[in-house]
């Protein structure tokens, strides 16, 4: 692997999210802080939902916030520039191997993932005021893993999705796809509660949102229930994998005829 | 500088997983390219060059034969190859999230070169094709002939062994290029390797010392361009445009046809067609014998043998088709 090739190839893409900054901050924040706004701060006033709701609600939207942002950082370019601009020609003509320049795509979802995740935990957390019982300094080990897996698995989901999309179809597969991942994701509820539909429960394993959430609750609210760690650090490695091996050779096939 | 054997390129198309047609875009050429040498691929639209060059700059893999750039194989290592060559791919794939002098800037970073070399380097080839003046607006704005000089700016950045140009002029207005040979043409004279892919056959005459002839994905004919256009049997066209009533015409035409040199003579609507293997005091003789037979010239022109006639002359079809 040739880093310096690696680096520069970093450092053009950040320095293109950086002058795009204001787009990139709408694109991360508003959704997350709409529906915290909603469901951590309208609905607990109103009584809708019980207080403690926002506790479980942080750890969710984090985990929403970064999944979204990672997928869209490597997803929406390579949509455009393998079906469109052909941009990235030059950069597959860079002395770097074609994995290389796989690899650099989805560390830069990851970077931008976490940087949403950085954004929105405090923003929400003032929203809820301040009310959501966060016990992660207890396990700061945990909330790293569970970040950079999450990170590092939705890049690389942006990354398949990216090279086996045609442009005239990203909107329908971001609607189809996206929707579907989201609702089903443990976003707003803890998995452990749906023991009460146990289909669903054993259904909803199949969305890797579902680890992400999940993940966060452990690491964040590790008092309240949540999945057994055994089964999120398998269910984010497997799904890293998957993705990885996946969105790799979907690049490959789309750079070399 | 580069080694081209056997090389081939079968795509293969499926229809719900059963073979329906096998389309060679290469089938099997040959042809190696000196150091220094300005080397064209010639042929209409459709006959494989894009795919040769893609071959050639590791983009596209070949399904047979071999291609070495500079000693180095394409398909084994070509990490190494991208190190060695520029490329000027036809459609404009500029970073259009940059401006003119960040896409020179990093280009070159991605190749490793140092922060002050790659200042200056933007510098020279940005004044060098002109662009110095609006080096630092968005490439979205510029014209197409800017943006196609900004290409070979860029794929220069990292002195590359050897320049690949893709139909380099597709779509410029002449005046555009004509600036753009002028400046290719200073970059061979100063030693740059060049290859380039053409269907104009004025501009693989024009610049190229060789020229490979490309057509249906085999190399048709190989030389100078000299050497190609002397290769045309009766390659020198003389074109009379004449009045005269029909009867004086055909017997014009008998006589034209038993001048030295003549191939073969043509005759339609006033306009008379002379081919000939050589064109030396050719129309004074048959200005002489259309005087003879009281044939009214209006009008005279005589073609020198070109890439486009050999063209014709090989396959049957023109190369504009």
């Amino acid at each position: 692997m040739n880093l310096t090739t690696m680096i520069a190839l970093l450092h053009r893409d950040l320095h293109v999210a950086r002058r795009e900054l204001g787009s990139f901050l709408l694109r991360v924040v508003l959704q997350p802080l709409l529906f915290t706004f909603i469901f951590g701060f309208v609905m607990p006033r109103q009584g809708l939902v019980a207080q403690s709701y926002r506790s479980l609600l942080l750890p969710g939207i984090v985990a929403l916030s970064m999944t979204l942002s990672g997928m869209q950082a490597v997803a929406l370019p390579l949509v455009i520039d393998f079906g469109w601009t052909k941009e990235i020609e030059d950069r597959l003509l860079a002395p770097i191997s074609i994995r290389g320049v796989a690899l650099e795509k989805i560390m830069v979802g990851m970077i931008q993932a976490i940087v949403a995740g950085l954004l929105v935990l405090p923003l929400a957390w003032f929203i809820m005021g301040r009310q959501a019982e966060l016990w992660f300094a207890a396990h700061p080990a945990r909330l790293i893993i569970v970040a950079a897996l999450t990170s590092w698995l939705f890049a690389a989901f942006g990354l398949f999705l990216g090279t086996a999309t045609e442009p005239q179809h990203i909107g329908l597969i971001f609607n189809v796809l996206i929707g579907p991942m989201i609702f089903f994701g443990c976003t707003y509820y803890p998995w452990a509660t749906l023991a009460t539909v146990r289909w669903f429960q054993v259904l909803v394993l199949i969305d890797p949102l579902v680890y992400a959430s999940e993940g966060f609750r452990a690491a964040m609210t590790p008092q309240l229930p949540h999945m057994p760690s055994w089964l999120i650090l398998s269910g984010l490695i497997g799904f890293c994998a998957l993705f990885t091996l996946l969105g790799i050779r979907q690049f490959e096939r789309r750079a070399v005829d | 500088m580069i080694i081209v054997k056997g090389l081939q390129k079968i795509y293969k198309q499926k229809r719900n997983g059963r073979l329906v047609a096998e389309i060679k875009a290469v089938d099997g050429i040959d042809f190696e390219v000196a150091r220094g040498e300005f080397f064209g691929l010639l042929g209409p639209n459709g006959a494989g060059k894009t795919t040769t060059i893609g071959i050639l700059t590791t983009r596209v893999l070949p399904t047979g034969g071999i291609a070495l750039i500079d000693g180095i194989d394409v398909m084994r290592d070509p990490v190494a190859v991208k190190r060695r060559i520029g490329v000027v791919p036809q459609a404009n794939n500029l970073d259009r999230s940059l401006t003119g002098r960040e896409n020179l800037l990093f280009h070159a970073e991605y190749f490793g070169i140092d922060k002050r070399t790659r200042e200056r380097r933007a510098a020279e080839l940005l004044d060098l094709f002109q662009l110095s003046e609006r080096a630092d607006e968005k490439v979205s704005v510029y014209s197409g002939g800017m943006a196609q000089r900004l290409k070979i700016a860029r794929a220069l950045m990292h002195d590359p062994a050897i320049l690949f140009l893709d139909e380099p002029t597709t779509g410029l207005d002449p005046q555009s290029r004509h600036a753009l040979w002028q400046m290719l043409f200073e970059l061979n004279a100063r030693g740059q390797t060049i290859f380039l892919t053409t269907h104009y056959m004025e501009e693989a005459d024009r610049l190229c010392q060789r020229v490979a002839i490309m057509d249906h994905g085999k190399l048709i004919a190989l030389d100078t361009p000299s050497n190609l256009k002397r290769s045309v049997p009766g390659g020198y066209l003389i074109e009379l445009r004449v009045r005269a009533a029909e009867e004086l015409l055909s017997s014009l035409s008998t006589a034209l046809r038993k001048l030295p040199n003549v191939v073969d003579v043509h005759s339609m609507d006033g306009l008379i067609r002379l081919y000939a293997n050589r064109s030396e005091g050719l129309l004074a003789d048959a200005v002489r014998l259309a005087n003879e037979r009281g044939v009214l010239i209006t009008d005279a022109h005589v073609a020198e043998p070109s890439l486009e006639t050999l063209f014709l002359h090989l396959t049957g079809r023109s190369l504009r088709e």
